[in-house]
């Protein structure tokens, strides 16, 4: 009897929510999916903080032509069980989701094909498959600014002019130090391409996800190999814990190239001295952007800020949840520009808003965010958008950049990488690849 | 084959082993005075490492930063035996097992709405680098870090060891690892002898935290740690100080040399199970593990 | 008052044997079931079917698995996800393979293929036991993720080792809706459930139950321990392997092996042991409880609207979860299961007590 009526009341209760909330108007909603707790806690704290400072600031200046932002943020703790259930809890609520961003492979991955059916868009910046690129078989996935493939193709291409020219990587031992799943396999088949093409020698060393603190044997493998580089392409305590090891096994942090989830204040700081000169990859090069100052005085001066600590405003994380909201805000605006003024819309509509974003050098200018991100336009074919990184070398206190301009990946090296990998997904799921009309 | 390679990862391995026998002591401890299989001792870890770290941070010199901790963790090692574990007299292990896991989520959220969840860095004043007079003459990497822990170990299992054979306190909490009823009917008190393990298995978790949060930096994935411990548990046997310390070599020196010679011919990555195997083949010969106690069982 | 058998007699064999041998057990189980199906499907929100039944459906089933082995065989397990993910693996692997294969006999075998990989890692347990055979079932847990991460055949040869479940088919009809995909779970894990209930009462269910309770005992009463564990292991890791393929194909779609972690194991396990060992509601209380939990917290403290920064909010809800956690094992060592009973006992004889 005790359970029929639980039953009973968890069906009624789940009726009256799906009913008594009516759309308001003039509000955009956008669920977001945070993870405050476990063991990325510190990644998604600052991400999804700069995210709400960025709407809080929108808002703050009187909204999208008038619509202001609302957003409800759902605790995941990085289990995808539970981002799928944060996601279908908020996606009809306050009119429906805009769109959705839930920084975590396995959720991206259990979202995918729910996306589709609910026409919200799904944002994977920097992150989840490097084939959604491909807006004909993923219409609502946006790998937005660049995809791990680009990030290879970008990190070859800097060993590669370090080394003085392409052509010097002949010959040369590169080391792939990755973590054991499915994100650190995700570049293996475009570093292999680039060892075919280069020449070069490829060493793929892998470090399973649940030894992550002890990588002993790794880097003792490293020692004898002497190779002239080492890709790290790790998660969270791993980073950290590589950057030590290195360091007591006498190998060179200088030789070590490490990707942008490997590039962040919470990497290296734990690392205490092991970490000074360490290289990695970004596409939110850290700076002192008027944005970040603007953010600074209209929101944490009054105490409205996201950040508990205030020392993190303006860190790797922050910034790229930053550059998360700027093209989510313009994104709307444009979807406004098409489908109304003044009025807030569909995720459907927000589609076509992220698939024709243009963020120039104007642009940016205009946000107060010259070089906080790379320039971008999305297409159909193209929901990356970019492809663009830089790269930047921490001194032990900050962060501070390494090339003055923009590394461009080679479209030419991934495109037929993008498009075989789209074309296995789309005959999996029969999907007839296609551009979404409006 | 290379010697002075082969040496370098065998050192590095029993290095390693010992930093996790520090994890596994307090596992010992705990479950040989009162059966309890406690699984937030990681958390306990987290939680002295972030308390310490964090302390620091705030401006108080490390000695401070450390006793102050020290008080906490022994503290927080008598509440969990007052208000967890004593309700649980006398209930099923897998119950008390599964309450340590319900305890280790109080822990780690507490020890994050205090330091908030951002990584620290400990400094305890020695290098994490290799030694320098051996790597010139020998070429050979030994992390001058590494050392100090082992012999952090070295003093804290001797200091235990005579603690349990020499003290009162420790013969009691010999006998009620034997019989707690029969402890009891000899006048031992039961209570007091559990807040004391407690205590010390705060003490363990202090120390075993300070060294792993100062050489991978004070994060949430300490308290993963436990995973760490358990091959070494049951290679050494739940119950046996010394065992741990074994198992601890053991673990670490077999992961390793695995690792690097057998790893790249299957694709790498074999030290996530490779100690488990391990361990199940020694299970397979001593199910009690090599220094447990012998279970005589009868019908 | 309302819940008493007097006048309920048995008069047959089938009577005294059947599953609820009271009058109001079956029609609270009627009506259980008529709501699951009927009524269910047709009201509950799309939110309610795809973010929480499915869900909680399919890790009961896995629940129930873990059940078989910890509860009634007694044999500790941390290896459940592995379990799972052998069972999502290799259903992707038949469709995939054997083209036109139907959907149902994909799980059917895939949890074959379960069962089989369970057999070989119980061999152990015929001569280890307690925490030393739960630490060895680790050795299963990582060394199964390892395989489906290093063998690029199983995935076939994606790039990085995911897995995208093909559209689910049954007889022409594409389950895609989530009250369709709720349906058909709901229908395995319902009939698994029912053969699972007799399964235990039956020969095969005892024997276990026996070896449970003293494996040496049990064998001197002639019992073979070795086929009596091994069938454990086997049933268990069957209910696994399809729990695990329907995660993949009717809740995830994409999935990765990294996502059959340990953490998920260790849930399962939780679900159990709050729910009740040796009980086949104990799991699904169990699942529902550790599932719906940490759910119901993040809506209560949502919907009270106390000012707090969002992490303290977080970390605070996961520390009820665990105090909660304690909180019922202090009570009920025995798990929900055990209290809905007590309940029960209380009701038959409710309001004169003596």
């Amino acid at each position: 009897m005790n359970m029929r009526h639980t039953l009973a009341a968890t069906v009624a209760a789940a009726a009256l929510t799906a009913a008594a909330l009516p759309a308001q108007a003039q509000e955009q909603f956008i669920p977001l999916l945070s993870y405050r707790v476990g063991d990325y806690a510190a990644g998604g704290s600052g991400f999804y903080g700069g995210m709400i400072d960025y709407f809080n600031l929108t808002n703050a200046k009187g909204g999208i032509n008038g619509v202001k932002i609302t957003f409800e943020e759902c605790e995941t703790g990085y289990v995808p069980a539970r981002a799928v259930e944060c996601y279908e809890r908020l996606k009809k609520k306050n009119g429906g989701a805009t769109a959705v961003e839930p920084l975590g492979t396995g959720a991206a991955y259990g979202l995918l094909d729910r996306v589709a059916v609910d026409k919200i868009p799904l944002t994977t910046l920097g992150y989840g498959r490097a084939d959604s690129a491909d807006g004909k078989t993923f219409p609502y996935v946006f790998p937005l600014i660049t995809t791990y493939w680009s990030q290879a193709s970008a990190m070859i291409q800097y060993l590669g002019s370090k080394e003085g020219g392409m052509a010097k990587l002949k010959g040369k031992t590169i080391v792939h130090l990755y973590h054991d799943s499915a994100y650190g396999k995700e570049p293996i088949p475009v570093l292999d391409a680039y060892a075919a093409k280069e020449g070069f020698n490829l060493v793929k060393i892998p470090i399973p996800p649940a030894s992550g603190t002890e990588q002993g044997a790794q880097w003792a493998q490293i020692r004898q190999l002497k190779p002239d580089y080492v890709i790290l392409w790790g998660y969270g305590v791993m980073n950290t814990v590589a950057l030590k090891t290195a360091r007591k096994t006498g190998f060179p942090v200088t030789k070590i190239l490490g990707v942008w989830w490997a590039g962040s204040e919470e990497d290296v700081i734990p690392a205490g001295d092991a970490a000074n000169n360490y290289v990695t990859m970004t596409f939110t090069p850290s700076g002192n952007y008027p944005l970040v100052e603007e953010i600074r005085k209209t929101l944490y001066a009054k105490g409205r800020g996201n950040l508990e600590d205030k020392d993190r405003i303006g860190s790797v994380y922050h910034l790229r949840g930053l550059a998360a909201g700027i093209m989510y805000v313009e994104a709307m605006r444009n979807a406004q520009e098409k489908y109304g003024k003044g009025k807030p819309i569909t995720g459907e509509q927000m589609r076509w808003g992220f698939e024709n974003l243009n963020i120039d050098d104007a642009k940016l200018k205009a946000l107060g965010a010259t070089g906080m991100m790379p320039v971008m336009k999305t297409s159909c074919a193209d929901h990356e958008g970019s492809g663009a990184t830089k790269v930047q070398k921490w001194n032990g206190k900050k962060w501070e950049p390494v090339t003055k301009d923009w590394i461009q990946a080679e479209r030419d090296v991934l495109s037929k990488l993008i498009t075989d990998s789209s074309a296995k997904y789309a005959a999996d799921k029969k999907i007839t690849p296609a551009c979404a009309a409006g | 084959m290379n010697w002075q390679a082969f040496i370098e990862v065998l050192v590095g391995g029993l290095l390693s082993g010992v930093m996790y026998s520090l994890v596994a002591l307090g596992f010992v401890l705990i479950y040989k005075a009162s059966g309890v299989f406690n699984f937030a001792q990681g958390s306990m870890l987290f939680f002295a490492a972030m308390t310490c770290a964090g302390l620091v941070g705030k401006g108080l010199p490390l000695w401070a930063a450390a006793l102050v901790s020290l008080v906490v963790m022994v503290a927080l090692g008598l509440a969990v035996e007052k208000f967890v574990l004593r309700p649980m007299v006398a209930q099923p292990e897998i119950s008390l097992f599964m309450a340590t896991i319900g305890l280790s989520f109080v822990i780690d959220g507490l020890a994050q709405i205090i330091w908030g969840s951002t990584a620290m860095k400990l400094d305890l004043g020695v290098e994490d680098m290799p030694l320098e007079a051996l790597m010139d003459k020998t070429g050979i990497a030994v992390s001058q870090f590494d050392l100090l822990a082992a012999a952090v170990a070295a003093v804290l299992v001797s200091g235990l060891a005579v603690f349990f054979s020499k003290t009162k306190v420790g013969r009691a909490l010999r006998a009620v690892a034997d019989d707690h009823q029969a402890a009891l009917a000899v006048g031992i008190p039961l209570q007091r002898i559990w807040g004391i393990v407690w205590g010390v298995a705060g003490f363990v978790a202090l120390v075993a935290g300070m060294l792993w949060g100062a050489r991978n930096g004070v994060q949430f994935a300490l308290t993963s740690l436990a995973l760490k411990a358990l091959p070494v548990l049951i290679i050494g046997g739940f119950t046996s100080v010394p065992g741990a310390i074994v198992g601890g070599l053991i673990v670490g020196a077999s992961e390793k040399l695995a690792e690097v010679y057998i790893g790249p011919h299957v694709g790498g990555g074999i030290e996530a199970w490779f100690p488990y195997i391990l361990a199940l083949g020694v299970l397979l010969i001593r199910p009690e593990g090599l220094f447990g106690e012998k279970i005589i069982r009868r019908i | 008052m309302f819940y008493r058998e007097a006048g309920q007699y048995k008069t047959s064999y089938a009577d005294d044997g059947q599953i609820f041998p009271i009058r109001q057990d079956r029609y609270a189980i009627a009506v259980l079931l008529l709501v699951a199906f009927v009524v269910v499907p047709f009201t509950a929100s799309a939110y309610l079917l795809s973010g929480i039944l499915i869900p909680c459906l399919i890790i009961s089933l896995a629940a129930l698995g873990l059940n078989i082995l910890t509860g009634y065989a007694g044999q500790l397990s941390l290896g459940t996800a592995a379990f799972m993910a052998v069972g999502a693996f290799a259903s992707y692997n038949f469709v995939l393979r054997i083209p036109g294969i139907p959907l149902l006999l994909a799980f059917a075998l895939a949890g074959m293929v379960a069962a089989f990989v369970g057999i070989i890692f119980g061999l152990p347990s015929l001569r280890v036991r307690g925490f030393y055979l739960a630490a060895s079932t680790l050795a299963t847990q990582f060394f199964i993720v390892w395989c489906l991460t290093k063998f690029s055949w199983l995935s076939n040869n994606s790039s990085s080792g995911i897995i995208t479940a093909q559209p689910m088919q049954i007889l022409g009809y594409t389950f895609s809706s989530p009250a369709s995909k709720y349906l058909l779970v709901l229908s395995i894990v319902a009939v698994m459930a029912l053969a699972l209930k007799n399964l235990v009462r039956s020969n095969t269910g005892r024997a276990w139950m026996a070896i449970r309770d003293m494996d040496m005992a049990a064998e001197v009463i002639g019992f073979p321990p070795m086929r009596t564990k091994l069938l454990a292991f086997a049933v268990s890791s069957f209910y696994c392997g399809v729990a695990g393929a329907l995660y993949a194909y009717a809740f995830l779609g994409t999935v990765e092996p990294d996502g059959f972690s340990l953490d998920l194991s260790f849930r399962v396990l939780f679900m159990i042991i709050i729910g009740g060992l040796g009980s086949i509601s104990g799991s699904f209380i169990g699942a529902g409880f550790v599932f719906l939990m940490p759910i119901a917290l993040n809506m209560f403290f949502g919907a009270t609207g106390i000012h707090m920064p969002e992490s303290v909010k977080s970390n605070l809800e996961q520390m009820i979860f665990g105090g909660l956690i304690i909180f019922f094992l202090i009570v009920e060592p025995h798990g929900l299961a055990r209290l809905w009973q007590i309940t029960k006992e209380k009701l038959r004889i409710w309001p004169f007590p003596h």
